[in-house]
C-alpha cells in the first residue's frame, strides 16, 4: 500500500482507475482526504447516516404500507393491516383478496410449499365444485399475469377460463 | 351445584391409561384438524349472532352424523372458571379456548379419546388422543370423524391451499401431530437441548405439557409439526412414527440403561426421594409435586422401584391439578389451602400418613 500520491503524507486508500475513450488506463491513487477534496468521495457526516437510513425505511414502509393498507375484504371488511396485525385473516375469501401476500407468507412459514397436498372433501369431488375452484384459481392467475405484464400468458390464461366455463 | 364435569375428574381419560407402543416414554400422541364452514366469516369477524349460528351448524352436523353418537355437549360460555380450567387440565380444550369470550363450545366421547372444540380460533378444532405411540390408529379415527362431519358440513376448501384456516400457518392439512414425551432421563443428564435441536432441524415445535406457550412441567414435553402446507397427512405422520419419535424413544432409552448401569446410587436417589417428598410433604405445589411424579414413573419403569400402581399414578399427574384438586374436594380453595389439599391428597393416595 503506497503514500497519497496528492498529499503524499496519508496512506492511500481510495483506488480508481480511469479508462479513457482510446483505451489507455489511468489510475490513480489517494487517501480518503484529497478524494474528497478532489470530489471523488462523500465525506460521511457523522451521526448522519444511521438517522437518515431509519428515516429512508419508515417512509419507505409507511409507502409500502399505506398502499397495502388500501387493500380491503369486501366480504368481511378486514384490510391488510389488521390481518397483519392479529395475525388472523377475517374470511376465506381473504387468501384471495391478500394472495400475493399470502404466498410469500406461505413459502417462507412452510418450507416453500405452494399447494395443498393431502385430504380433500369427498363433496368435492362434484364437477361444479371442481370447475368453480379451477375458474378461480386460473382467475388468479391471470391477475398475476397482468400484474406481471405478461399478456401472452394472460392470453393463455383467457382462453383456458373460457374453456373451462364452456364445459 | 352439579354440572356434567364433575363425574370426569373420578377418572383418568383414556389417553391417560399408560398403555400402547413405546408407552413407558410416549405418554400420549395427539391429532387435531382445524376446519372451517363455508359461507361464514373467520371467528375474529363474527359478531355475538354469527357467532351463534356457526355453533349452531356445526352442533346440529354432530348430533345429525349417525357416527358420532352419545357425545358430550358442553356450552363453554356458561361454564365457570374452574370447569373451563378442568377442561384444560384434560386436555379436551385449549387455554385459548378456556379464556376466549362469546358462543363457544366442545363436544367429546365420554372416553375423552375424541373432542371437537368449537368457534375457537377456527370454527372446528377436532382432536384425537391416544395413549401410548399410536398414530395410525389416531390419524384413522379423526379422518373418520372428519368424514362424517363432512357430510353435513360444506367445510371451506380451496383447491390451492387445502383447508382454508383463520391463521395462515395452518391453511393446508389443517393438521397438527403433538406427541407427548416424558424425558426424565434426559433432562437429568442435561441432553434435551439436543433433542430440541433435532427437532428444530425437522422443522418440529418442542413445547410444554399445555401445548403452545406453556413450559415443560415435570418432564413432560411436547413434540408437534408446524408445516401443513406442501406435505400430506401420511408424510407428516411418518415423521413422527418412522422417524422423530422412535429416535427421540431409543435415545431416552439409552441414557436410563446408562443411569441405571453407570450411576445407580444417583438414580436411586432422584426416584426415592421424590417418593419419600411426597409421602412426608404437608404442602406442596403442583410444579414441585409433578417432578417428583415424574422422578416416581421413571422408577417404575427402569425397574427400580414397584411399590407404587401405575394407574394410580397417572390419575395422579392430572388429579393434582389445581381444578381437578378443588373439584375433588368439593370446593374453592386458595393457593395455600391447595398447597395443603394437594400434599394430603397425595398421602392418601400413596396409602402412608
Amino acid at each position: 500500500m503506497g503514500l497519497c500520491e496528492r498529499c503524499k503524507k496519508a496512506q492511500a486508500t481510495f483506488h480508481l482507475t480511469n479508462i479513457d475513450r482510446s483505451g489507455g488506463k489511468a489510475e490513480r491513487h489517494l487517501c480518503d482526504k484529497c478524494a474528497a477534496e478532489e470530489g471523488l468521495l462523500q465525506t460521511p457526516k457523522a451521526g448522519v447516516n444511521l438517522n437518515e437510513i431509519l428515516e429512508n425505511f419508515i417512509a419507505g414502509s409507511k409507502a409500502g404500507s399505506s398502499e397495502l393498507s388500501n387493500l380491503v375484504c369486501e366480504e368481511c371488511g378486514i384490510s391488510y393491516v389488521e390481518f397483519r396485525n392479529q395475525g388472523l385473516l377475517g374470511c376465506p375469501n381473504d387468501y384471495d383478496v391478500f394472495h400475493e401476500q399470502i404466498a410469500r407468507l406461505l413459502e417462507r412459514t412452510h418450507d416453500g410449499a405452494k399447494h395443498h397436498v393431502g385430504k380433500t372433501p369427498k363433496s368435492l369431488g362434484t364437477a361444479v365444485r371442481k370447475t368453480h375452484q379451477e375458474i378461480r384459481r386460473l382467475k388468479r392467475q391471470l391477475d398475476e399475469a397482468v400484474v406481471a405484464e405478461d399478456y401472452e400468458r394472460a392470453a393463455e390464461l383467457r382462453d383456458r377460463i373460457r374453456e373451462v366455463e364452456k364445459a | 351445584m352439579s354440572t356434567p364435569l364433575d363425574e370426569v375428574v373420578r377418572h383418568a381419560g383414556e389417553w391417560l391409561r399408560g398403555v400402547g407402543p413405546m408407552h413407558e416414554i410416549v405418554i400420549s400422541t395427539r391429532i387435531r384438524l382445524a376446519r372451517n364452514v363455508r359461507g361464514f366469516p373467520f371467528l375474529s369477524r363474527a359478531d355475538a349472532d354469527l357467532r351463534r349460528e356457526i355453533a349452531e351448524t356445526i352442533s346440529t352436523a354432530t348430533r345429525r352424523a349417525k357416527e358420532l353418537q352419545d357425545l358430550v355437549h358442553i356450552d363453554v360460555d356458561q361454564l365457570d372458571d374452574l370447569d373451563r380450567t378442568l377442561l384444560v387440565e384434560r386436555h379436551l380444550i385449549s387455554r385459548q379456548h378456556a379464556e376466549g369470550t362469546g358462543t363457544r363450545g366442545v363436544v367429546f366421547h365420554p372416553s375423552e379419546a375424541s373432542a371437537i372444540m368449537i368457534n375457537e380460533e377456527d370454527h372446528l378444532r377436532i382432536q384425537v388422543m391416544r395413549s401410548g405411540l399410536q398414530i395410525d390408529e389416531a390419524w384413522e379415527q379423526i379422518n373418520d370423524i372428519d368424514d362424517a362431519l363432512e357430510a353435513h358440513l360444506d367445510y371451506a376448501f380451496d383447491a390451492q391451499y387445502g383447508y382454508l384456516t383463520a391463521c395462515p400457518t395452518n391453511v393446508g392439512t389443517g393438521i397438527r401431530v403433538s406427541v407427548m414425551l416424558h424425558l426424565p432421563a434426559l433432562r437429568l443428564t442435561n441432553e434435551l437441548e439436543k433433542v430440541g435441536q433435532a427437532a428444530k432441524d425437522m422443522k418440529l415445535a418442542v413445547r410444554g405439557l399445555h401445548g403452545e406457550g406453556t413450559e415443560a412441567l415435570g418432564d413432560f414435553f411436547q413434540i408437534s409439526n408446524q408445516i401443513t402446507l406442501g406435505r400430506g397427512e401420511e408424510e407428516i405422520i411418518d415423521d413422527f412414527r418412522s422417524v422423530v419419535i422412535p429416535k427421540i424413544v431409543e435415545y431416552e432409552t439409552a441414557t436410563r440403561e446408562a443411569l441405571k448401569k453407570n450411576r445407580p446410587q444417583a438414580l436411586d436417589d432422584k426416584i426415592w426421594r421424590a417418593l419419600g417428598m411426597l409421602k412426608s410433604a404437608r404442602l406442596i405445589s403442583s410444579h414441585e409435586a409433578m417432578q417428583y411424579l415424574s422422578h416416581i414413573r421413571m422408577g417404575l419403569h427402569v425397574g427400580r422401584l414397584a411399590t407404587v400402581d401405575l394407574q394410580t399414578l397417572n390419575e395422579l399427574f392430572l388429579q393434582i391439578q389445581p381444578a381437578h384438586l378443588q373439584k375433588l374436594h368439593g370446593e374453592r380453595l386458595n393457593g395455600e389451602q391447595r398447597s395443603v389439599e394437594r400434599a394430603t391428597f397425595i398421602r392418601a393416595r400413596l396409602h402412608t400418613n
